[in-house]
Order: C-alpha cells, then structure tokens, then sequence
C-alpha cells in the first residue's frame, strides 16, 4: 500500500520508516474494519451504521479512484452508486432471487453506463468536466423517478430482499442477522479495494497518476490520455456501482435519493474530509460523515443546514483532508 | 392539435427563457472565475421570498425592482467572504463549498418561510387571458418573456457598452493580462458575481409568479442550466442563451408526444452535442481543456 500512499511523491527513495509506519497503518484499518460490529456499540452505534461505512468508503474510495489518482474532477458519481443499487433491486425483485447475481446485473448496468457517458465526456477537463458529470447524473434520476410502475418512482422500491448466500459446501443466510450481512459486505469491500490497489499499482495505475501530475507532458510521451480517462471513469464507476448494490441489499429498499445530485455531493466531501491524495483518506472520510449524519439528523431537523455548514468548514479549513494534515505533520 | 403543440412550445419558450436567465448568471460566473456556482439555485430562490417579503410595502412593481438587488447584495458579501478565499484553488473546492450553500439557503428559505408553498399575487392586469382561442396566452406570460428580453438586451449593453462590461469580456480571455493594465480583478470578480446574482434573483422574482414560492424552486431550474451552458457552447454567453431557449422548447415539445421524457430529453440533446460538437453550439474552441 506504501507505493500507493507515496504516488503523489516524486521519486525519491522511499524512506524506510515512512514504509513501516504506513504498512502499520494499512494494518491498524484492516483491524478496525475486523472488529467494528464488537466495538460499534461499545460507541454508540449499531452494526447497520458499521456496515454503511463500510459501503460508503467503498463508493467514496471509488470515486477517488478517478478523483484522487486520476485527477478528473467527477460530480456525477451518484448515478453509477444508483444504477447498481437499482440493477441489484430490480433483479431480485423481477428476475432472480440471488444476491450475487443480482450485484453482478447491478455492476453490469452501471459499467455499461459509465462507458458510453465516458466516452461522451473522455475530452472535458476541471470545471467542465464536473459540470457535465452533474447533469448527466440527473438523467437517471429522472428515469427511475418517472418510471415509477417498474422503480416504484419517488416511493422506492420494496417488496423484496436480499437471498441467502449458496456456497456448494454452505448456506449463508445474510438476513439472519446483522452482523452475517456486515461480513458478507466486507468481504466484498475487501475484494474491490484490493483490486483497486492491484490497478493503482499496475502500470496503467502509474500512467494514471503521470496524467494527474502533468496532462501535458503524459500526451508527449505518446499516451493516450483520453482511452486512460475514459478506462479510469468505467473503473470507478463500476466499483461504486459494487457499493450501490451492497447499499440497497444492506436496508432491503432503494429509492431515488440514491442517485440524486446531493449523493454525489456526499461522496465528493467524504473524499475531501478524509484526504483525497492517499489511499484510506475516503474511507476515513466516509466513517466521519456517515456517523456524524447519524448523529445528527437524529437530533434535529436542521440536518441540511448542518452539511451545508460542514462542506464549507472543510473547504475553507481543512482542505487537505484528515491524512492530509497527518502526513504533512508527519513528513515535515 | 396544432392549437397543443403550439401551446406547448410557448410554454417551452418561457421555461427556456428561465433556463437561458439562470444559465447566463452561471456562465458570467464560470467564464470569469472558473466557479461553477452551485447555490445558483438558492440565490434565485432567495430572490423571490424576499419579493415575497416586500410584496406587502412596495407592491409587486416594487419587489420586481428591489428584490433582485437585494439578492445581488446579499450575493456580493457571500462572493466576498466565501468565494474570493478559493479563487486560485483546485475547482472542486469553490464546487464543494457553494454546493454546501446551496444546502444552507434551501435549509434558510424554509427555517424563515416554511416549507409549504406560499401564493404571489402577480397584478390583476397582467392575469387576464388575451384570447379565448389561445387561452394560454395570459399577459403575464408576455410580460414575463418581454422582461427576460429586456434583462438579456441589458445585459448585453452592459457587456458591450460599458468599462465594466468590456472589462468583464477581457478577463474572460484572460485575466492576468487585465490585472497587469491596472485594473483592480479582485473588484471585477465581485461585481461580476453580483451581475449573476443578479440575473436569479430576477428569475426568482418571475418564476415565483407562475409557479408560486418553494423551498426549493431553485433546484429544479439549476440542472437544466448547466444543460443551456453546455449545449450552448463553453464561454458564450449568446449560445448560452440559445441554449437555455433550445431545451426549454424541446422538453415543451416532447411534452406532447411523450410525456415521460419531458426531463430526459434535454440530457439526450446534450449528449448528442457533446458527441458531434463537444465545445457546444457556439462554442469557442479550446474552452473545455
């Protein structure tokens, strides 16, 4: 993870302290994820919350795929968390009762989504790029709004829920309880973010965050920039799609907020907070915001201006995000 | 037949007409300062519960002048204090913070007006129908698209005519080379944004008489303007004004003959832009890297 967490580093010969301390720290938040429906109560929380931090890392991680290591600036991530969430529903619902295949049609729908709009958007850049992420994400807002005798429209979709697990050697019924379905998630968070790691590692990863460093000078050593944005785009769409479907099984209901504007917002903040430059940084982020939502929206009604506030402080104050500080403390 | 889809694309001509004022204040903002103005919405919200607010005192001819300067105020000490910190930053973050205060004006409007939709008595001289047969001909309809006209004519004058206005369209090309002559870029952007602010609270004020007063009356109009922006081209404020009249007619006429897109059809209409002409209609070339 070290060589990840060193990306936005220029060469230099990795310090072998830093490397310990950040393989210490890849350990320490394994460990954490292992134990959190132990110690979630012990905090005031409950495995449910445990288990939406971990899907929302998972979504905000992949949205930093692109964000943090790509440096395209994606506003409109929401409508690919949506689709997945939404293709995983539908096809429990009307086609087959199983919670993999029903993840696998979910990821499919978004990817193939995520591939024409990349294609689509693959020249924009900054501003613009943001600008038409946001508006393209509202289409499927409208859609699943509109089509409401098939996405049962503003209400959501109930009237089905997540199928036990078939094995060949066991049945794993992830209704049962709570913790069987946080487990259940996080073998799958383990599975999307280890293989995010492979590709941030890869040769392509590297090529990724040449183009975030220097666009420019990526395009004169012959890549092509545009084919690396548009493959960076269907990668992070596709795992937040992993997160929307784990996120619908998760309360047994989707309805359109999942994939609305301020959804993307939320994933966009929890990237910020956490530190958009290192590897956990989202998921940190994540575990901070999705429990302060908790907290607060269950004290008053407010809970609009509360986030409105919250986004501002965090641009104004703390840019750079919770690691972000960590390691400019640590590296000074 | 012909009578409903006439119908409908004047009732698309003044949506468009909304989008194209919206789009325009966004697109000032953008094209200066490289900020996507998020709170847009909320601004033009504000806009028109303030009108609302001094409807009682100054009449509605009253809240139609006061009420967007007062919003272009409140939006010139938020530019100020807010804004002007992040200019010079990574975009993401002025995007993040006015997308927080987006969140904050809508929480605002409602704390202060409710959350239920309020009435806004528009003069009875501008409701009366013009014609039995074209019944969706009512005055304020033609007034509301002679002001928008008017307020675009303006803002073009401002923009050609002016020290101001030409000294907007340079640091729109570039703006080091504006701040080298002397002039002071960080009161430009100000004003600049104040002139945005400008053009929702009016939208406000107008969108309020036909659609009556919502918390959140101006998120539904904000994602149709990025639409007009993109349509019509990056850094154009004329294809941004096409643009915003271009959707709004569109989305009236599917209207007639399917219903259920009325939304999606604008969306479709940028993606085939975005295909065939990615810098927009009117577009200049080399605005979207």
């Amino acid at each position: 993870m070290n060589a990840i967490q060193h990306a936005g580093a220029p060469a230099v010969a990795p310090n072998p302290v830093a490397i310990l301390r950040e393989r210490a720290f890849t350990l320490v938040v394994w460990l954490a994820l292992l134990t959190m429906p132990y110690w979630m109560g012990a905090v005031g929380g409950y495995t449910e919350l445990a288990s939406r931090v971990v899907i929302m890392g998972l979504a905000a991680m992949a949205l930093n795929f692109l964000l943090g290591f790509t440096g395209v600036l994606s506003f409109g991530q929401a409508a690919y968390f949506g689709l997945g969430a939404y293709g995983t529903a539908m096809t429990i619902k009307y086609l087959v009762p199983s919670t993999p295949l029903a993840l696998l049609v979910g990821i499919a729908v978004a990817s193939v989504a995520a591939m024409v709009i990349g294609f689509l958007i693959r020249k924009l850049r900054g501003v613009y790029f943001a600008m038409v992420t946001i508006a393209f994400g509202q289409v499927f807002y409208f859609i699943t709004f509109r089509w409401n005798n098939v996405t049962g429209g503003d209400d959501g979709l109930t009237g089905w829920r997540r199928q036990p697990l078939h094995l060949g050697f066991a049945d794993i019924d992830l209704l049962a309880h709570d913790k069987v379905f946080y487990y259940f998630a996080l073998a799958v968070f383990a599975l999307c973010v280890a293989v995010m790691a492979f590709i941030l590692r890869s040769p392509f990863g590297r090529t990724l965050i040449a183009i975030r460093e220097n666009e420019r000078r990526a395009r004169f050593l012959g890549i092509p920039v545009e084919q690396h944005i548009w493959l960076s785009f269907v990668i992070s769409g596709l795992f937040a799609s992993v997160a929307g479907g784990l996120y619908a099984l998760l309360s047994n209901f989707v309805d359109p907020r999942a994939l609305r504007w301020d959804m993307s917002g939320n994933f966009v903040i929890m990237a910020v907070l956490g530190g958009m430059r290192s590897f956990w940084g989202p998921l940190i982020g994540a575990a901070i915001f999705v429990v302060l939502q908790d907290f607060v929206s269950s004290r008053t009604e407010n809970w609009m201006s509360f986030v409105g506030v919250f986004f501002m402080l965090v641009v104004l104050f703390f840019p750079r995000g919770v690691l972000g500080i960590f390691k400019r403390r640590t590296s000074k | 037949m012909s009578q409903l889809i006439l119908f409908n694309v004047f009732n698309g001509l003044i949506v468009g007409a909304f989008y194209a004022l919206m789009a325009l204040g966004l697109s000032l903002i953008l094209n200066l300062s490289g900020v996507i103005n998020f709170a847009h919405g909320g601004f033009l919200a504000l806009g028109a519960y303030i009108a609302y607010t001094l409807m009682p005192y100054t009449g509605f001819w009253g809240a139609l002048a006061l009420a967007p300067v007062l919003t272009a105020m409140i939006g010139l000490v938020v530019e100020r204090l807010l804004i002007r910190p992040l200019y010079g930053r990574d975009p993401l973050y002025s995007l993040l913070l006015t997308f927080g205060l987006a969140y904050v004006l809508e929480d605002v409007a409602r704390a202060i007006w409710g959350a239920q939709s309020l009435p806004f008595q528009v003069p009875g001289v501008l409701t009366k129908p013009l014609s039995t047969q074209f019944f969706f001909l009512t005055g304020y309809r033609i007034f509301m698209v002679v002001l928008v006209a008017l307020a675009v004519a303006g803002l073009f004058l401002i923009l050609n005519r002016t020290r101001l206005g030409m000294r907007i369209r340079a640091g729109t090309s570039d703006l080091e080379t504006v701040s080298t002559l002397g002039v002071n870029v960080r009161i430009l952007r100000n004003l600049n944004f104040g002139l945005g602010i400008y053009l929702a609270g009016l939208a406000g004020v107008l969108a309020a008489g036909l659609l009556g007063l919502e918390p959140t009356i101006g998120t539904s109009l904000i994602m149709p303007s990025f639409v007009a922006i993109i349509v019509g081209g990056l850094g154009s404020l004329p294809g941004t004004l096409l643009g915003g009249l271009l959707i709004g007619v569109a989305s009236g006429v599917t209207t007639v003959y399917f219903p259920s897109a009325t939304e999606a059809v604008i969306y479709v209409m940028m993606g085939i832009v975005l295909l065939v002409r990615p810098r927009g209609l009117l577009g200049e070339e080399g605005r979207i890297q």
